[in-house]
């Protein structure tokens, strides 16, 4: 069942679906890492919070007209509308007043949230047409989706997409730093509001699939796991496209599967798993190469100290130093040195000298910035410079 | 409109929506100042996995259980906002974005798969509260008030959120030089022997507690609303930090008053028969009041800034 709905063999309205948010959670991943390295990522909670009383009113309006109350392009088109208003008001309190963005973000949320509660109330009331459904804006769904608003959706998602590459260089560098972007000449705030027109636009799109409280995980989530891979911007935006087409496809697909899987919050889950292993198995930046490299160091660290001891024959105690020198067979289980181990530890003695002598040098200034007590000398001078640095080497009444 | 049938449908809940709004507020000012307003924000979003996981694990739609649970993934969300800011060098905002939008989706779809039907338990029940529903059906008239057997029918959330806003005022009032001093100049606390780390910890857990005391009641809506609404417009109206936590309790107060009537009250006045959602209505008065405090207020603008726009 889980390989049907993976390849796409459910049936024809799955497939639309899965397509659908496949595209969603590319363009979504893509734009929402410029608004991560911009430090904005909670904007797009505003903006998605601020959807609901714009999807009210379009309702009320359309029933108001006559027509169908649930169609979407009418829906998206007050949901859009309604999101601007929300975006203006947070640059207005955050330009305007001492609020920080923080707080505007937190006031647009809940006040137009807020305000929608009380148009679906209003609208639950009206007896006229078709009202049931506008709660799926909330969580999204999937279910009884037709043709042409998958269609829309994967309309929506490409061109923001598009926008996105064509967009990605000015966006970055006002991401990264808006001054100098300002210092090269660039329209910032024109820039920032096409960020922003972005985030909107895929909030909009993915409110029939994810739903309007979900929505802002697919434009955090995947740029954040992104992150952790790589340290070139490009990279990163290709990565949570990826990483968000990537949870598009496998959370429609596997909702399709039973009718108690939300496609919204399955495809929220799948993001966080890929977030949770980038996080642990990201080379670099990941949590397991952190502990890799600490371990490493640590070795490093306590071996060299052991070797030390050993060309000073003075005793070593402590366990793990004994255990990793054992190991490597610079020492036998009775403690005592092998010839490999001598050899070492007298390379090791002669490094410390030789970084001592350096160290007192004013003319090896620049190289003795780089001591760190575990760094061979040799890779730090070359050959020649050693030479010299060992005639300053001559024992003194030391036997 | 001020008689017996005020009494019981309409004074427990305003009453309650009072004690939450100001419950809320009150640590909203510490932390709006501490740059700290979304918390409130996480917090109400990952109340829902807790309640559900208390509902699956004791099988009934209980306050306790349920509060304990809300309380239990609102640390965990903390621990976990910490850890990957921590482990992964993200920035707070970010690592935020995705604890509690995971934690959400993943209270959705526990919620979807147990089998909740027989139960009141739902997305929109977390997300709106009943606060309509909270009416006392014991009371006969103001009288009742004073009547011990009468007091005894009252909805159990009402005694619960004095109880909140009693706690959160006490521990402001016994903590208030120190959370003042730490809030504005971290540094200067920190010499000065405050252990501000645990200050900030303590004002997390006492914006938790608040808020998941009230989500039971009001919903979630009101908790992220008032945790930033009075505080913000408050900052609008003095520079002092005693004036502005008066003031958010007033603004408070007026958003759950005035909310709340307009909400039970306000569609029969244009001619409906239905009344619209009381927690929408109060966010949403608390939002008028923020916009008029940003348009009037006397100390809107940053300081500094003052002269430029004079």
């Amino acid at each position: 069942m889980v390989w049907e709905a993976l390849t796409l063999q459910l049936g024809y309205n799955a497939t639309l679906v899965t397509l659908g948010a496949a595209l969603l959670g590319m363009a979504a991943g893509a734009t929402g890492t410029f608004l991560f390295l911009g430090k904005r990522a909670l904007v797009s909670d505003a903006i998605s919070h601020a959807t609901l009383p714009g999807v009210a009113l379009a309702f009320v309006v359309m029933v108001a007209l006559g027509g169908d109350g649930r169609a979407l392009p009418g829906l998206l088109a007050g949901s859009a509308l309604s999101a601007a208003v929300g975006l203006l008001c947070v640059s207005g309190l955050t330009n305007r007043t001492r609020l920080s963005e923080d707080a505007a973000i937190g006031a647009v949320l809940s006040v137009f949230f807020g305000f929608g509660i009380v148009l679906l109330t209003v609208i639950q009331s009206m007896t006229a047409g078709r009202q049931a459904g506008l709660e799926s804006f909330l969580l999204g769904s999937t279910a009884g989706m037709l043709l042409q608003d998958a269609v829309v959706i994967a309309a929506g998602g490409a061109v923001v997409l598009l926008l996105v590459v064509l967009l990605r260089r000015p966006m970055t560098m006002v991401a990264f730093d808006r001054e100098f972007a300002a210092g090269a000449g660039m329209n910032v705030p024109r820039i920032e509001l096409a960020m922003m027109g972005l985030a909107l636009a895929i909030t909009v799109v993915g409110l029939k699939i994810v739903g309007l409280i979900l929505i802002v995980a697919l434009l955090i989530i995947p740029a954040v796991a992104a992150r952790f891979w790589t340290d070139r911007v490009g990279q990163v935006v290709i990565l949570a496209g990826l990483i968000g087409g990537t949870s598009g496809y496998i959370g429609a697909a596997l909702s399709a599967t039973a009718p108690a899987l939300p496609t919204g919050p399955i495809i929220v889950l799948v993001a966080f798993g890929l977030f949770t292993l980038s996080l642990f198995a990201a080379p670099n930046r990941g949590v397991m190469a952190a502990l890799l490299r600490h371990r490493r160091f640590r070795a490093r660290v306590h071996v060299r100290q052991g070797l030390l001891a050993l060309a000073q024959a003075q005793p070593i105690y402590e366990g793990l130093t004994l255990r990793l020198m054992r190991r490597r067979g610079l020492i036998r289980a009775d403690g005592v040195a092998t010839d490999l181990g001598r050899i070492e530890a007298a390379r090791a003695l002669r490094d410390e000298r030789r970084w001592q002598v350096l160290r007192s040098d004013p003319a090896h200034e620049e190289a003795a910035a780089s001591y760190d007590g575990l760094t061979p000398l040799d890779d730090v001078l070359t050959p020649d410079q050693l030479a010299a640095l060992d005639s300053g080497l001559r024992p003194k009444g030391v036997s | 409109m001020m008689g017996e049938e005020f009494v019981v449908l309409s004074l427990p809940p305003m009453l309650i929506g009072i004690f939450a709004a100001v419950a809320c507020a009150i640590p909203g000012n510490f932390l709006l100042l501490r740059r700290q307003a979304l918390i409130g924000d996480a917090i109400s979003h990952v109340v829902l996995p807790g309640i559900v996981v208390a509902f699956l694990l004791t099988g009934v739609v209980a306050a306790w259980p349920m509060m304990l649970g809300a309380g239990a993934a609102s640390l965990v969300a903390v621990a976990l906002i910490e850890a990957i800011r921590r482990l992964g060098g993200i920035e707070p905002g970010a690592a935020m974005g995705v604890v509690f939008t995971a934690m959400f989706a993943g209270g959705v779809l526990l919620l979807e798969q147990s089998d909740t039907s027989s139960v009141h338990l739902d997305v929109e029940h977390a997300l709106y509260g009943n606060l309509e529903s909270l009416i006392w059906l014991d009371a006969r008239g103001w009288g009742s008030l004073l009547d011990m057997a009468a007091l005894r029918g009252l909805p159990p959330e009402l005694p619960r959120m004095a109880l909140t806003l009693a706690f959160v005022t006490v521990l402001t009032w016994v903590f208030w030089r120190p959370l003042k001093l730490s809030t504005f100049d971290e540094g200067f606390a920190r010499t000065t022997g405050l252990p501000v780390g645990a200050i900030g910890l303590g004002l997390v857990v006492v914006a938790a507690i608040a808020a998941v005391a009230a989500f039971d009641a009001v919903g979630s809506i009101i908790v992220i609303a008032m945790f930033i609404c009075p505080p913000a417009a408050a900052r609008m109206m003095t520079n002092g930090l005693e004036a502005q936590v008066a003031w958010s309790v007033l603004f408070a107060v007026l958003s759950a008053i005035l909310g709340y009537v307009l909400a039970g009250y306000g569609p029969l006045w244009l001619g409906f028969d239905d009344a619209v959602s009381a927690a929408g209505m109060i966010a949403t008065v608390s939002g008028v009041i923020l916009a008029l405090a940003a348009v009037f207020g006397p100390y809107r603008h940053r300081s500094g800034a003052r002269a430029e726009h004079a």
